[in-house]
């Protein structure tokens, strides 16, 4: 990790950077759009079109989308621009890498028309039928050969902290993919299959799958990412080099224990579900120490806060991976997942982490990437990273409180009885209660976008070289004074 | 801390990590999910659940392709609140043959594992085509397309086969005859009911589910699956043990 490495970049090879990073923002204004239309679809019902266009297929299009398109791609465009300078060396092999690319690509549409016509598992986040799992399981094959291979030849003795998390992050996911994936397909030419496990066995699957694609495609990736660009935007070693070894290996061990906590109170036997319960208030630790050890990288750095507006993405990204991962715990309590299992409240604590957490520090890595990738001093415009910024923090605030209000206000509706003791509310009339929640919920939706799109026409005009004519003088005039 | 201070032999060899990291995931998922696979302990075994029919199971199928576990779960948790809105708690046998299971995470609606004989075929039928004429306040999406819409019956036998494979207990007569079965459910009066209940072990709703005898459609197909749910386990048979709780109206 030296900065001469910037001066020298043909030894790397960028070019598949860059499609990851475009597909990125590509597939993160889908699969925000998306989102905003189920939430309006939510709000004004006559928004669903069928068959196509009904929520229910739209849903797991979202989801996909956010997580697997705009995610994936950025841990693919972040673990292979952070590994090749981490390591020192040029990147295994061209052609395979450009096979997972294009590989990644084929599998989102694949799985996402599907998801319009109707073809899906019906497993969260698992949705994807069986000859898309297959055809994955090959490009992920190929991803962990490039990045392992890229490690093995590497010029640095030690593998660097963020590598350790992204490949935490790939080998947990294949393991995850292929466990809860085991089906029979009805025939050969059939896109319909069966799930192998049922009932109590399959829930269980499901979500130590459902919970570790949270745990290691959305928390040990980016954390990886957290460990590059944090410390190299801030120009500070990481705070504390033992506590990332605490950090990684307790958070790897622990999070795959949390499943259970999707199951409380269900037909799932007890134990199981204490068990999860434990391990998930064990996982605040792990997850707080992660938090301190990328906010503390700044200690002597702090002023750096008020100038950067991309180095404030990656602090407030660290702080909603604190507040959500504080959330997680106190919600895995019984006693407190009786009220807010089933509930909005749920969605706000995921919104939370992923427009807070994972949104926030792509950004924040995107934002630090893209002038360097296209060979560019700055970005065309600071202002508008700040922009960006302060619109889709306001969008979540918004998102995450009404999400808060509503969630805990069904769950109360939902128990409150009479003075005879009968149920006080039938259920419709706590589905009018929530209206406005799902409105305000759709606007923050909508302001989140807004700030995404305002990211698209920032990097276009940084792309083709543009820089702000009156932040220039702004800057030259602060240099003069 | 010293041992902190051998990590670097970690670091400094990539499969050694690569191993330890398998390793440290691994141990949670072997705790937690093996020990499900010794059934007697896992699911109390009831009187009454049986493998879906064809006609069932078509219903199933065209639940999840449109997503309806997104907004409904089908586990009614033991307290006190939901057993008066639902009924009795789920069980872990009554969803023993669901593949995969439909427990759902959100209520965006209630909670379907009992909705089996609560409302009428009719009210079903009129509430799928638009959830507004029965509810006018429900943001359920409509489904008008599924009753202009033949169920696909011609392969059911594959699927109870692919089922049987995966270890639900269909005979060979029911595989043999899974494409006249669905299509016979789904019609008042069939001839081929007595030979159905005797297969499947005993009394099956059989009639026209969205009242049009002409087609065999997806409508058919799914509220003969909601009008199953949570009915197959008769917790008369159990009142000793526990004490019947009174549904609270709706």
């Amino acid at each position: 990790m030296t900065t001469t490495i910037e001066k020298t970049p043909s030894i790397y090879n960028d070019d598949i950077v860059k499609l990851f990073t475009l597909a990125t923002v590509f597939w993160g204004i889908a699969g925000f759009t998306v989102g905003v239309l189920i939430a309006a679809q939510m709000a004004f019902p006559q928004l669903n079109f069928e068959p196509f266009l009904s929520f229910g297929r739209l849903r797991p299009l979202h989801t996909s989308a956010v997580v697997f398109a705009f995610g994936g791609n950025a841990l693919f465009a972040t673990s292979y621009y952070v590994v090749q300078r981490t390591c020192g060396v040029r990147l295994w092999n061209d052609k395979l890498a450009s096979f997972t690319f294009w590989g990644y690509q084929f599998f989102i549409l694949m799985a996402g028309l599907g998801y319009l016509a109707g073809v899906t598992q019906g497993k969260e986040y698992a949705e994807p039928e069986w000859y898309a799992d297959l055809w994955l399981t090959i490009v992920w094959v190929a991803y962990l050969l490039v990045f392992l291979m890229t490690i093995i030849k590497r010029k640095e003795p030690h593998i660097y902290v963020a590598n350790w998390f992204y490949l935490a992050f790939i080998i947990t996911v294949a393991v995850l993919h292929l466990g809860n994936n085991a089906v029979i397909p009805t025939e050969l030419m059939s896109v319909k299959s069966y799930s192998v496990y049922a009932g109590v066995q399959s829930a269980m699957i499901q979500w130590w799958y459902g919970h570790n694609a949270v745990g290691f495609f959305l928390t040990a990736g980016f954390l990886g990412m957290m460990y590059y660009f944090v410390p190299k935007r801030a120009e500070r070693p990481i705070y504390s080099y033992r506590l990332s070894i605490l950090h990684f290996w307790s958070l790897i061990f622990i999070y795959i224990w949390a499943g259970p906590h999707h199951l409380h109170y269900t037909s799932l036997p007890d134990w199981a579900q204490t068990l999860g319960m434990t391990f998930s208030i064990m996982l605040w630790m792990p997850s707080w120490g992660g938090m301190i050890n990328g906010m503390m990288t700044l200690s002597g750095a702090w002023h750096k806060l008020r100038q950067d507006p991309v180095l404030r993405f990656m602090i407030i990204a660290l702080a909603f991976y604190g507040m959500s991962t504080f959330e997680g715990p106190l919600m895995s309590i019984k006693a407190v997942n009786s009220l807010s299992h089933y509930t909005d409240w749920t969605i706000g604590h995921v919104h939370s982490g992923a427009l807070g957490w994972v949104g926030f520090i792509t950004f924040g890595a995107l934002y630090y990437m893209v002038p360097k990738l296209w060979g560019r001093k700055e970005l065309y415009s600071l202002k508008l990273v700040d922009l960006h910024l302060w619109i889709a923090t306001l969008g979540i605030v918004l998102y995450i409180s009404a999400m808060w209000v509503s969630g805990i206000m069904q769950g109360l509706m939902w128990r409150s009885y009479d003075d005879m003791g009968f149920l006080q509310y039938s259920f419709v009339e706590t589905v009018m209660a929530m209206h406005p929640f799902y409105i305000i919920r759709m606007l923050g939706g909508l302001l989140y976008l807004g700030g995404a799109l305002i990211m698209v026409y920032n990097f276009w005009r940084t792309i083709r070289g543009d820089v702000c004519v009156k932040e220039q003088t702004l800057v030259t005039q602060g240099v003069a004074a | 801390m010293s041992f902190l201070y051998k990590h670097k032999v970690l670091e400094k060899n990539s499969i050694l990590l690569l191993i330890c990291i398998i390793v440290a995931i691994m141990v949670g998922g072997i705790v937690e999910i093996i020990p499900l696979f010794r059934t007697a302990t896992v699911i109390e075994p009831v009187e009454g659940v049986r493998p879906y029919t064809p006609l069932e199971l078509a219903g199933f199928n065209i639940y999840i392709r449109e997503g309806c576990y997104l907004c409904h779960s089908q586990q009614i948790r033991p307290l006190r609140d939901e057993v008066a809105r639902y009924g009795h708690y789920s069980l872990a046998a009554e969803s023993m043959y669901d593949h995969p299971f439909q427990w759902g995470s959100k209520r965006t609606g209630p909670d379907l594992a009992r909705v089996g004989g609560k409302y009428s075929d009719e009210w079903h039928t009129a509430h799928l085509t638009n959830p507004r004429d029965v509810v006018p306040e429900s943001i359920m999406p409509s489904y008008s397309f599924l009753a202009r819409r033949g169920a696909k019956l011609h392969n059911m036998g594959r699927h109870l086969a692919a089922l049987r494979t995966t270890g639900v207990p269909y005979t060979d007569d029911m595989i043999k005859n899974a494409e006249h079965d669905a299509t016979s459910q789904a019609h008042y009066g069939s001839d081929n009911q007595a030979a159905m209940e005797e297969r499947y072990g005993g009394p099956l709703n059989v009639r026209d589910f969205d009242g049009n005898p002409m087609l065999v459609s997806e409508t058919d197909a799914l509220v003969a699956y909601l009008q199953v749910l949570g009915t197959m386990v008769k917790f008369t048979d159990y009142e000793s043990e526990a004490p019947a709780t009174k549904k609270a109206s709706e």
